[in-house]
């Protein structure tokens, strides 16, 4: 893309974090407007689903003064999502990890993808946007370039332990302990669990990309086997030692 | 617009300078707490579009200012000088002479690599400000 089109960047501290747009298309009004709109919901998911605030649905929810009919349709739609996941990774993928109703794991990426997808329908066919960490892609950011993603490695910060590249959609999720210590929880034994350093996966879109990075990241030792039976996700973990493995087909997306 | 590119770009840099001042790395420097530089890194040389050598602000932190320049040459960085930073005792120098030649070439490194984004453990809303993905924002803001 010569450097003289201008795209449209934005960048939103929200859900105790920081959400980067990066929108490569002619900004026209209606994607200004869907930007915009995109920030809201950004505000609203967080003002539903925050476990720290305790006037949101899901603690209202999970304290019982709530019902889950009293709840606004988007909290219907996480808690089915949800459940996919939880069905799909055997139960690694948990809303109720530590016995509360916490369906983090899942709204960051699910809101993430949401804001990417209200874009799209505005006309930004060609857009990165990432959620603390966690990226929905869609296009390329120029005619001929695909999308370079640098992996933060867990053990030298700075440095990049990989970097994915794409010229078309794609979700990266990173799962790890290095920003916010060992916070995943075996949704089996309600232990928290670190088997990992970091754990990324890639798929075609983030809700789910981002459930299998924090399911994998629970189940440790027999996540690469699960991981390459999953059609169309690939990953590369780096454990704690410093040594590293990667999917098959994770090559597919490093140069 | 293209002058104010390479402003940006300084400041990403000195951005990623300040990265390497976390806590969890620099012991000695743990409480640094990295400012939102203010905007003035003026081009002293400057050899055509895209070329030059910029000088940010002097950073302070509770240990003294820290200051960098960078080098353009073509919109690209090619090097990156520490001008300043703290030097008060032996500790401070152990740590600069291991920290900072490190740091610079992890600048160029994040150059060089090109990359649109950053994955990594979700970072905290204060996390973000040290972060690679912010100097990424900052240069392309």
């Amino acid at each position: 893309m010569p450097e003289t089109v201008a795209g449209l960047r934005h960048v939103e501290h929200v859900m105790g974090t920081v959400f980067s747009f990066d929108i490569r298309d002619r900004p026209t009004p209606a994607i200004r407007r869907a930007l915009a709109e995109a920030v809201r919901q950004l505000h609203r998911a967080d003002a539903v689903f925050s476990t720290y605030r305790a006037d949101s649905h899901i603690s209202r929810l999970d304290r019982g003064h709530i019902r889950l009919e009293d709840c606004p349709p988007e909290v219907h739609e996480v808690l089915s999502l949800s459940a996919q996941a939880s069905y799909a990774s055997d139960g690694w993928f948990s809303i109720v990890p530590a016995g509360r109703l916490d369906p983090s794991g899942l709204v960051k990426g699910w809101a993430t993808e949401a804001a990417s997808r209200l874009l799209h329908e505005a006309g930004a066919h060609h857009t990165c946007v990432n959620g603390g960490g966690d990226i929905q892609l869609r296009g390329r950011p120029a005619p001929t370039n695909p999308w370079r993603i640098g992996i933060t490695h867990p053990l030298r910060p700075q440095e990049l332990a990989a970097v994915v590249t794409t010229d078309h959609d794609l979700a990266v999720a990173t799962s790890g302990t290095a920003e916010r210590g060992a916070h995943i929880i075996n949704p089996h034994t309600g232990a928290p669990v670190a088997p990992f350093a970091s754990l990324t996966v890639v798929g075609p879109r983030l809700t789910m990309t981002d459930a299998y990075a924090t399911a994998a990241f629970a189940r440790g030792k027999s996540a690469k086997a699960w991981l390459e039976r999953l059609d169309g996700y690939e990953a590369l973990a780096i454990l704690p030692d410093g040594q590293e493995w990667r999917t098959e087909g994770f090559s597919r997306y490093v140069t | 617009m293209r002058r104010a590119v390479l402003a940006t770009t300084g400041i990403s840099t000195l951005t990623i300078m300040l990265l390497a001042l976390k806590p969890h790395q620099v012991p000695a420097l743990a409480g640094v707490t990295p400012r939102t530089p203010t905007t003035s890194a003026t081009p002293h040389t400057s050899t055509g579009a895209g070329t030059g050598t910029f000088t940010g602000d002097p950073v302070d932190t509770q240990y003294g200012p820290v200051q960098v320049s960078i080098t353009l040459t073509k919109g690209k960085i090619t090097a990156v000088k520490v001008l300043q930073a703290p030097d008060q005792n032996g500790r401070d120098q152990e740590i600069n002479s291991f920290a900072l030649p490190r740091l610079a070439e992890e600048a160029l490194g994040a150059q060089s690599a090109q990359i649109d984004a950053v994955s990594g453990a979700s970072y905290t809303s204060q996390g973000y400000i040290q972060s690679l993905q912010s100097a990424l924002d900052q240069a392309h803001a």
